[in-house]
């Protein structure tokens, strides 16, 4: 354990807490400082490395995840308080041979340049159409106002987030 | 970026999250949304020793009928009031104060009592609960004690709330039906971003269609969120037409002290956006209300 070097204010392995909570639908246990972040416990404790910390100061929706059917910034959530929590994050919703219709959208519109931001625009997109099924083309940029793309014109990922409504709609996506 | 650390707790009621307050003092912060906190402790504005979740105390969340009053406890989040049917059919101004605040995700976590004590200048709720009179409720576990929104903010991130009390309750009168209308119009440089400037009002036209009643509350334009009192003494006992609005729009500037902003504006750009929203509020708070321009 390497946590006293990690973290140079000194905080001891006595400091540390147990978190438990479900993590794309397995229960996980682990040791955290209070103050480690839920992004890096789940990228640099649980191998998440989907999440990505794009501005680590909750501006551009990189680190987007689902917290009991919420979508937050997973970098502005300490991993305690997600202890007993239902926590979905990109990985949890489709794999390489399964894609989620979210996912397979994206890859048809081609809705990202570099793909940084692409797992946080994913993971808002799962949130916002459940909240909203059907929404018009503003609707979707009101509902991704949240997540910043630095490539794109976002027209693409507009495209994306309308086809993967479509999908949702005929296949009945979860 | 990691803030110093701290020791956390996640007690289940109000009585014990005031007793944990009380106990460490100084030392102690109440966490809520975390949306205004953990930025501040990431980036080492401020250092907590005991920070003390109310994320968990389900007797803080939620909101209800009292009376004609509508009461939202502290911990409820702008989204649920947002997208509550309670609020959109009683007090519709909060929703719409509501879909405003920052962006989803934010919306998601943060709370109306975080907002409220965080008292940022430009935070949405201040000129809301102004314009709607609404009150805060606080708590030091033996007692709750309403705070009226023209006495809660003290000055910039200050407000009247005691060391040792927590911010319980929210209480509004419901406002809405026939003849009722409000509008919040916020100015924003970018999507997602704090106000430029931001303008509640509500407003309730009798038989006659005169003004019974006005609320107007102003955001960024002062080192607190401010009643535009002139303008609203203005506006009461009169047909409200559109000569009646554009002078109110010129009243509710007088009650402003804004200071020059580098990211939003100087002072004066302030005062002149603060009339042209004030007046564009006005107007379709008074169309929703009923009135013909
Ligand atoms: C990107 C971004 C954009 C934003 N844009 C806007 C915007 O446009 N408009 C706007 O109004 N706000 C905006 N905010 C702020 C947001 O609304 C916060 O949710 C709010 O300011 C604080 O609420 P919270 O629940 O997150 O409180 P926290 O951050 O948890 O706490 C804030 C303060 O209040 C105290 N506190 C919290 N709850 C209580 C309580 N019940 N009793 C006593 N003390 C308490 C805490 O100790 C702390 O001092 C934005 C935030 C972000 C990150």
């Amino acid at each position: 354990m390497v946590y006293e070097e990690t973290f140079e204010d000194g905080a001891g392995l006595e400091d540390l807490v147990e978190v438990q909570f479900t993590l794309n639908g397995r229960k996980r246990k682990v040791s955290v400082e209070p103050r480690e972040l839920l992004a890096t416990v789940l990228r640099d404790r649980l191998g998440m490395t989907g999440t990505h910390i794009g501005c680590d100061t909750t501006n551009c929706g990189s680190c987007t995840v689902i917290q009991d059917g919420q979508s937050v910034k997973s970098c502005t959530v300490f991993a305690i308080q997600a202890d007993g929590s239902d926590i979905i994050t990109v990985e949890g919703i489709g794999n390489v041979t399964e894609l989620h219709p979210i996912q397979e959208a994206f890859q048809e519109k081609h809705g990202l340049q570099c793909g940084f931001c692409t797992a946080g625009m994913i993971m808002q997109s799962y949130w916002f159409l459940k909240e909203n099924p059907d929404p018009s083309e503003s609707e979707i940029r009101w509902g991704i106002s949240g997540n910043i793309c630095r490539c794109t014109g976002y027209q693409n990922i507009v495209d994306a987030v309308r086809l993967a409504a479509d999908k949702m709609k005929t296949k009945g996506g979860s | 970026m990691y803030s110093a650390n701290f020791k956390y707790y996640s007690p289940r009621t109000v009585a014990e999250a005031v007793k944990l307050l009380q106990e460490h003092g100084e030392e102690a912060r109440i966490l809520a949304g975390g949306m205004s906190l953990i930025p501040m402790m990431k980036m080492r504005l401020v250092s907590v020793n005991h920070l003390i979740d109310i994320g968990k105390i389900d007797s803080m969340k939620g909101m209800a009928e009292n009376g004609s009053d509508i009461v939202i406890g502290g911990a409820t989040t702008h989204h649920a009031i947002e997208t509550s049917p309670l609020i959109q059919k009683e007090v519709p101004l909060m929703s719409e104060v509501a879909s405003w605040i920052g962006d989803p995700q934010v919306r998601n976590k943060g709370t109306i009592g975080g907002s409220l004590i965080h008292a940022d200048p430009s935070g949405d709720w201040g000129a809301c609960i102004i314009a709607l009179k609404g009150k805060i409720m606080v708590s030091n576990g033996e007692k709750e004690r309403a705070i009226d929104s023209d006495d809660f903010f003290v000055d910039m991130y200050e407000t009247s709330i005691k060391a040792g009390e927590i911010l319980t309750r929210v209480s509004v009168p419901a406002k809405s039906g026939k003849g009722h209308g409000f509008s919040y119009m916020n100015m924003e440089r970018k999507a997602g971003d704090f106000a430029t400037v931001g303008v509640a009002t509500q407003l309730e036209l009798d038989d006659k269609g005169n003004c019974s009643s006005a609320g107007i509350g102003l955001t960024a334009v002062g080192r607190t969120p401010m009643r535009a009192s002139e303008a609203e003494e203005f506006l009461l006992g009169k047909k409200v037409g559109i000569d009646g609005i554009n002078e109110a729009a010129k009243l509710a500037v007088k009650s402003t002290d804004p200071t020059d902003d580098p990211l939003r504006g100087s002072a004066e750009f302030k005062k002149a956006m603060c009339e042209v929203y004030t007046r564009r509020s006005l107007r379709t708070a008074f169309e929703r209300a009923g009135g013909a321009i």
